[in-house]
């Protein structure tokens, strides 16, 4: 029984093989393709950002700005090296996961995009740049403000916002100028983000006077901050600066209340958001926090940007759709002087891009650093973020981040 | 001072919530001798299910204690139904199967709850309104809130009623032949499966009340916030003796301290080499030495195996 098929096989083969020495005749698909003009080229453009989990609106904010620049430019029939292009979004989900965002990363190799932008995380852009640098895709991240992942050496990350080398200082300036605080804690949720931001606000604070009483840690996980409050309020600070996101801070403001904290609180982007607002209810009042970029209004194509945004997606712009648009239109302008979608030939025009995009004037520095991106602090004012003032770095890196 | 006792209240007050939680453990292990691992994501669906309504209600304007009464009344009714029928549906069936199936059964309930929650709910952090201001109450350097207070008392007043039940009512008393025994308590006359129905009904309903102090209390709910909350209410109902009910009581209200307890100092003590966030390997080092120095747990007593 089990011999018939096989010898039938065999018979199969048999009559194949013969084929295969001679010369096929050409497929008849060939044919047709010859005669017409160049057709339409497909350019895959990856998004890679947590669209499930505690980070999940952040993450598909910025998936919906790649998706509207390619819709774009999509409709305005862009020709690239004398050939019609049309754009095509692959979006991935990282869950805001080191771990799975090289997983997406590979995947996004594999189904040949010719440009990423992502990650969201700083703890997941870094581990997928080494997979980006090494098929030679180029990455830009619209979020990623840790300044590790510029400085790996590759040649393939970009990002479009100020690093925290200038956020955190620009906070623990602030803190310690206009806000005139003395006696600060530091808190971080444990991630390379919260860490690399708090202390980069350690340093700035401490130089500028302040004490810095207490640094604790909490998990990106966690809801019950009661204990390292009950402990910083011992110390009796004026300032408690959080380095983490919204789901934690927005509890901890509310258990700062509860306990009977006066100290202001202050954070870096991950708190500016609508979500801080809703979870942090009054307690959330008065809290500040810094941003990377102008305000969305005061954006140069801010205003026509958000109406087009709500027009699509019936939501407000919750953080950075805007870089996420920018990335991929700046990707576009490198391909366009390039004369090629291919991701070695658009590499090097991608370091030269002077672009006027959504956010304002782009260009990067020799690592792939936004050049003079402006950092806004922000308050929260009758339930709303109020922006109180813009500071540019001036691109000044600080030392520590040579190294 | 100030801060240890403030530290202390801390403790005291998560770790009621812990207690009740562990209640529903330890009953259901006192009876069946099953770890139902499903009765943390249980607790997170009440905890959900009062966020909902209590969202809904608020938003149409009634008297906070009624938003809250209802809410509280929804979220029993939900976990309730849900914890009968999974009893029946998962556990039943296995009742004489070999002990890894319903513990296996019971991961694979877990899991589905927490997917069905993460589609009903979505996956992001939800936020409880504020339905009454918290006012602080501060005596000496120590700032409580009235919620903080109300937790505590409340969950005092159901481990108490709870205790008195199962003492001094006909049902109690055939919880405690069941958990003896249940083949002799059925040929008493006791009938088994509507007590074990019963302990369900039970652990869900203060499971549930108690998902909802969390939601009250941190203000924020989220499809796994379960996983957390059960693993510690197990460690809690191992750590007073897991079968026996003021045992669980004792572990919550231990582990709760323990745990604010070595968040608060755990930096200062290890010279900063170990942060708060090392707050819960702390409580489970506890969970550890209680094992090794008094397997039965604190309050435990040495039964034979009864498999």
């Amino acid at each position: 029984m089990v011999r018939a098929p096989v010898i039938g096989l065999g018979l199969a083969l048999a009559l194949i093989l013969p084929g295969c020495g001679k010369e096929a005749p050409p497929p008849p698909q060939k044919q047709v393709a010859t005669p017409q003009p160049p057709e339409a080229v497909t350019v895959k453009i990856g998004s890679a950002s947590p669209l499930t989990g505690p980070q999940a609106h952040i993450g598909i904010d910025i998936r919906n700005g790649v998706q509207l620049a390619i819709e774009d430019a999509n409709a305005a029939n862009i020709e690239i090296g004398g050939r019609k292009v049309k754009f095509e979004l692959v979006a991935e989900d990282d869950e805001a996961n080191p771990t799975k965002a090289t997983t997406v990363a590979q995947k996004l190799v594999d189904a040949k995009v010719s440009a990423v932008v992502g990650h969201f995380n700083s703890g997941a852009s870094i581990p997928a740049s080494k997979i980006y640098s090494d098929a030679g895709v180029p990455q830009i991240s619209p979020s990623s403000t840790n300044p590790k992942y510029t400085l790996q050496g590759f040649k393939t990350t970009f990002r479009v916002v100020a690093h925290d080398d200038q956020q955190g200082p620009t906070l623990g300036r602030y803190a310690a100028g206009a806000v005139k605080a003395k006696r600060v804690a530091v808190i971080d949720d444990s991630t390379a983000y919260g860490q690399g931001i708090a202390d980069a606000f350690e340093a700035t604070v401490k130089a500028a006077g302040a004490k810095v009483l207490a640094r604790e840690h909490t998990t990106d996980k966690d809801t019950d901050f009661k204990a390292i409050l009950t402990k910083i309020k011992g110390l009796k600070p004026d300032l408690i600066m959080f380095g983490g996101i919204d789901p934690q801070a927005g509890p901890m403001v509310k258990q700062m209340a509860q306990l009977g904290i006066k100290a202001k609180f202050m954070g870096g982007d991950g708190i500016q958001t609508p979500n801080f607002i809703k979870l942090g209810g009054d307690a959330a009042e008065g809290v500040m926090a810094s941003i990377p970029g102008l305000p969305k209004d005061q954006m140069p194509g801010g205003k026509a940007f958000l109406d087009k945004y709500k027009a699509k997606f019936n939501a407000e712009v919750e953080l950075y759709a805007p870089m996420g648009y920018d990335a991929v239109m700046v990707f576009i302008d490198a391909m366009k002087r390039a004369g090629s979608t291919e991701p070695a030939k658009f590499l090097p025009e991608l370091g030269k891009t002077r672009y006027q995009g959504v956010i304002g004037p782009i260009a990067f520095d020799d690592k792939g650093d936004l050049v003079n991106g402006p950092i806004t602090i922000y308050v929260v004012k009758s339930g709303k973020w109020d922006p109180l003032e813009t500071v540019t770095p001036g691109g000044a890196p600080s030392a520590e981040a040579k190294k | 001072m100030d801060i240890f006792l403030q530290q202390l209240v801390n403790g005291l007050v998560l770790g009621s919530i812990y207690a009740l939680v562990a209640l529903g453990y330890t009953m259901v292990y006192g009876i069946l001798g099953l770890i139902n691992f499903a009765h943390g994501d249980i607790c997170m669906i009440g905890a959900l299910t009062a966020l909902t309504v209590a969202q809904a209600l608020a938003a149409m304007g009634l008297p906070p204690p009624l938003v809250l009464a209802l809410a509280a009344l929804a979220a029993v009714l939900v976990c309730v139904a849900l914890g009968v029928s999974i009893e029946r549906v998962a556990y039943r069936p296995l009742r004489r199967a070999p002990r890894l199936a319903p513990l296996i059964t019971a991961i694979g309930v877990s899991v589905l709850l927490q997917y069905s929650a993460a589609l009903v709910w979505g996956k992001q952090y939800l936020s409880m309104p504020e339905v009454v201001k918290p006012s602080a109450i501060v005596w000496g350097g120590v700032q409580l809130t009235d919620l903080q207070a109300f937790i505590f008392l409340l969950a005092c007043a159901l481990m108490g009623a709870l205790l008195w039940f199962i003492q001094s009512s006909r049902m109690g008393r055939a919880m405690r032949a069941t958990e003896q025994n249940p083949d002799v308590a059925g040929l008493m006359g006791v009938n088994v499966n509507h007590v074990i129905a019963f302990t369900f009904l039970l652990g869900s309903a203060v499971g549930a009340i108690a998902g909802m102090m969390v939601v009250l209390y941190y203000g924020v709910g989220h499809y796994f916030m379960g996983f957390m909350l059960g693993l510690k209410a197990f460690t809690a109902a191992v750590l007073g003796g897991i079968g026996n009910v003021a045992g669980a009581m004792l572990g919550g209200l231990l582990l709760g301290v323990v745990e604010s307890l070595a968040a608060g100092y755990i930096g200062d003590l290890t010279g900063g080499v170990l942060g708060s966030n090392y707050r819960d390997v702390f409580a489970f080092l506890v969970l550890i030495g209680v094992l090794v120095f008094r397997p039965s747990g604190i309050m435990g007593q040495h039964t034979g195996d009864r498999a």
